[in-house]
């Protein structure tokens, strides 16, 4: 009697571990299988910047932060953190299109999300970050710095306005070779 | 076995631990209250971050150390049944844990460490919180000393015996933080404080997070493991059941030891520093992770269901009316383990990657890991304190109605506070915000949900009152004559076990080759890298 109530008792304890098994065998697939198929993979490359000249030369000089229409249809979107606010301050992006989300920080490690998307980056300064997205809907968004980088964290938000992607292009050709936001 | 010194001992560190506790507490209410809409925006922000750095701290590092130390020691004489080996030195950790919190919080109290308890260089604190910190450490790791020193005593005295479930854990315990601290050890030790005390003025912020995020998942099994080894050894025998089987808990004692570190990067989905292959294989890691406490829930809700039909609950859900709810270690349990549920069904969501974009650095994650250690873990702590009181001033603890609304009052408080940060985490709400623009219309529906919040934190507020009551007036009552104090016994007493499951050789081994290796790859690519450090950015003027 002892031994069929411990037969029993390992007998469930076994079911239970396969089922365990089981559960996290589909969720590590399901991670997987979206990585591939979906290509959702945190930010990829590692690249580097220095951020004591990142103002005087290179992708990150003032003039080129914005979005910028590339010749493939896609657009690159530039962005600078440092203690208090966004470099631009408002981001304007065409909708339905993807966007290359690249970011670095000039002084402390930022971040941002972008409200009702999955945009979410971290922005740690000496490294360039990368991102990749697209808006199904024109709007507007928040777009807060979400890790702590001072006391004066909680003043630092930002906006992002999705227009449509024939705006968009219409903005790009009036002023060739300028980076847009929403300072017209 | 439970000598006065030894009580003294213990009572010191419950007592240290609970008084921070309460005082983190009031902290953190304070910040629900004035970021919700209730009161006026804060004139002065540095001040709530000057509170953060504090309540993480004490949380983070002084309370549950305390606890699992003191803990620790109690476990050495009442499973062992032996005098604690080095009671001086325990002593000695102690007053280090006590003098880093103190040496750590002048600091942070005078606005000169607003770095909260994560660090986040490139900001540099005044160097004596780290300093305070590593000291609070050190403290620490005599304990784990002595915790392996005690069990190598009772292994000589007892030859090829199995070592009690209780000391096998928390020895297990000891050595997972000995390791775990680790991470934040060297980054302290190499990285920040040569900068905090003026030697360098840069810092590769990149590889300081990396570091971190090696103590930063981990220290949360750290802070689990009394919660489980009352689980296992406590709850059974407290409502009077077995445990199910005692082989299955040093399985899951030991699979917290070899898959706790090697997961750490599931902290830095989004950031640059570390490549996709990497964070694919930690998040791989961290789906490994959740299989002891899978198997914990089942070998646990079998221990009550063995409780309840001993009782004389019959059919499928009969037994869960036949137990014992009256008992405060029952209540305690039930608790948990729904915290415990929805703390670990959010943590399964922040493990896969492309979910974790949606609510990385919202007050999702502040839901979920308040949810698992205010909730599932702390209220453990309250159980375990309760139940070891009387054993422990030899007093009788007798306000069992005063305990039941306190545990209720928690569990119900911990649910207010963290569902609404939850919810609005989805929507996007970042966390770590001293006020919020109620005026902008994106974040207006929010305010009502920082309110909810605020009134879950007074409840906690309240419940921790009547903790605190309770143990005081559990030193005021009247002196009893206990029997002696029994840890649960398992249905089938372990005869001669397995090496394996009698020591820890193998499972060490793992656990540093493991760490070593889904560590390595990423910090020697780090190192490797030139023109990776920043200027660092000193908190209140130059350190």
């Amino acid at each position: 009697m002892a031994s069929t109530g411990h037969d029993v008792a390992a007998a469930a304890e076994s079911r239970w571990a396969w089922i365990v098994g089981a559960i996290i065998a589909f969720l590590v697939a399901m991670m997987a299988y979206m990585s591939l198929h979906w290509a959702a993979m945190p930010p990829v490359r590692m690249e580097t910047i220095d951020p004591t000249t990142l103002h005087i030369a290179g992708e990150f000089v003032e003039t080129n932060l914005g979005s910028a229409a590339e010749p493939d249809g896609s657009v690159t979107v530039r962005v600078l953190a440092n203690q208090y606010s966004f470099t631009p301050q408002c981001l304007v992006v065409p909708a339905n299109t993807w966007l290359h989300f690249r970011g670095t920080a000039a002084d402390v490690v930022h971040g941002f999300s972008v409200s009702h998307s999955n945009v979410n980056m971290m922005l740690i300064p000496g490294y360039i970050s990368n991102f990749q997205t697209r808006f199904e809907r024109t709007g507007e968004h928040v777009m807060p710095c979400h890790e702590f980088c001072g006391n004066g964290h909680a003043a630092m938000w930002a906006h992002v306005q999705v227009i449509p992607r024939d705006e968009f292009i219409r903005r790009a050709q009036s002023q060739p070779g300028r980076r847009l936001s929403c300072v017209q | 076995m439970f000598s006065k010194d030894s009580r003294q001992l213990v009572l010191a560190h419950f007592w240290v631990a609970f008084i921070a506790f309460f005082a983190a507490l009031l902290l953190g209410e304070w910040h629900m209250v004035i970021r919700s809409p209730l009161l006026d925006w804060i004139g002065n922000p540095e001040l709530y971050y000057r509170s953060v750095t504090a309540h993480g701290s004490a949380m983070g590092y002084v309370f549950p150390t305390l606890v699992a130390m003191g803990f620790g020691y109690a476990i050495v004489e009442l499973s062992l049944k032996q005098a604690l080996v080095g009671r001086r030195w325990a002593w000695t950790g102690f007053i280090l844990v006590m003098l880093g919190t103190v040496i750590a919080m002048v600091p942070v109290a005078l606005g000169k460490a607003s770095v909260l308890y994560t660090f986040y260089p490139p900001l540099i604190a005044h160097a004596a919180y780290y300093i305070g910190v590593v000291l609070v450490v050190v403290g620490s790791w005599i304990w784990v000393a002595l915790m392996s020193v005690n069990l190598r005593a009772w292994k000589k005295a007892h030859p090829g015996e199995a070592v009690p479930l209780p000391m096998f854990a928390n020895v297990a315990g000891a050595y997972l933080w000995a390791w775990t601290s680790v991470g934040a050890a060297v980054e302290i030790l190499f990285l920040i404080l040569p900068v905090a005390l003026g030697f360098k003025s840069t810092i590769d912020a990149g590889l300081a997070r990396v570091f971190f995020s090696w103590t930063l998942h981990a220290i949360v099994y750290f802070w689990l493991m009394p919660a489980y080894i009352a689980f296992y050894t406590l709850v059974p025998r407290a409502i009077g059941g077995r445990l199910y089987s005692d082989v299955m808990g040093r399985i899951s004692f030991i699979l917290f030891l070899v898959f706790s570190m090697p997961i750490g990067i599931h902290h830095l989905f989004q950031d640059p520093q570390v490549g996709a292959g990497v964070k694919f294989l930690h998040a791989v890691f961290t789906a490994m992770v959740s299989v002891p406490t899978l198997l914990t829930v089942f070998t646990i809700t079998a221990s009550v269901e063995i409780a309840g039909r001993l009782r004389g609950g019959t059919g499928a859900l009969g037994w869960v009316k036949a137990l014992p709810w009256h008992n405060p270690m029952m209540l305690a349990v039930a608790f948990s383990f729904i915290l415990l549920g929805f703390g670990g069904a959010g943590g399964l969501i922040n493990m896969s990657y492309q979910l974790d974009f949606a609510v990385h650095n919202t007050q999702w994650i502040t839901g979920h890991f308040h949810l698992i250690f205010a909730g599932a873990i702390v209220i453990m702590y309250f159980a375990v304190a309760y139940d070891l009181w009387p054993h422990l001033t030899g007093r009788a603890l007798v306000h069992g109605g005063m305990m039941k609304a306190q545990l209720w009052l928690w569990f119900v408080g911990m649910i207010i506070l963290t569902f609404p940060w939850h919810v609005v985490g989805v929507m996007g709400m970042p966390r770590r915000m001293a006020y919020f623009d109620y005026t902008n219309p994106e974040i207006a529906p929010q305010a009502i949900t920082v309110t909810l919040s605020a009134i879950g934190g007074l409840l906690l507020v309240i419940s921790g009152v009547l903790f605190l009551l309770v143990l005081l007036r559990g030193h005021r009552s009247g002196i009893v004559d206990l029997p002696e104090f029994r840890f649960s016994q398992p249905v089938h007493a372990p005869g001669r076990l397995p090496a394996a499951l009698n020591s820890y050789a193998l499972w060490l081994a793992l656990m540093i080759g493991l760490s070593l290796v889904n560590y390595g790859y990423p910090i020697a690519q780090l190192v490797a890298l030139k023109q990776t450090s920043v200027p660092a950015v000193p908190i209140g003027g130059t350190p």
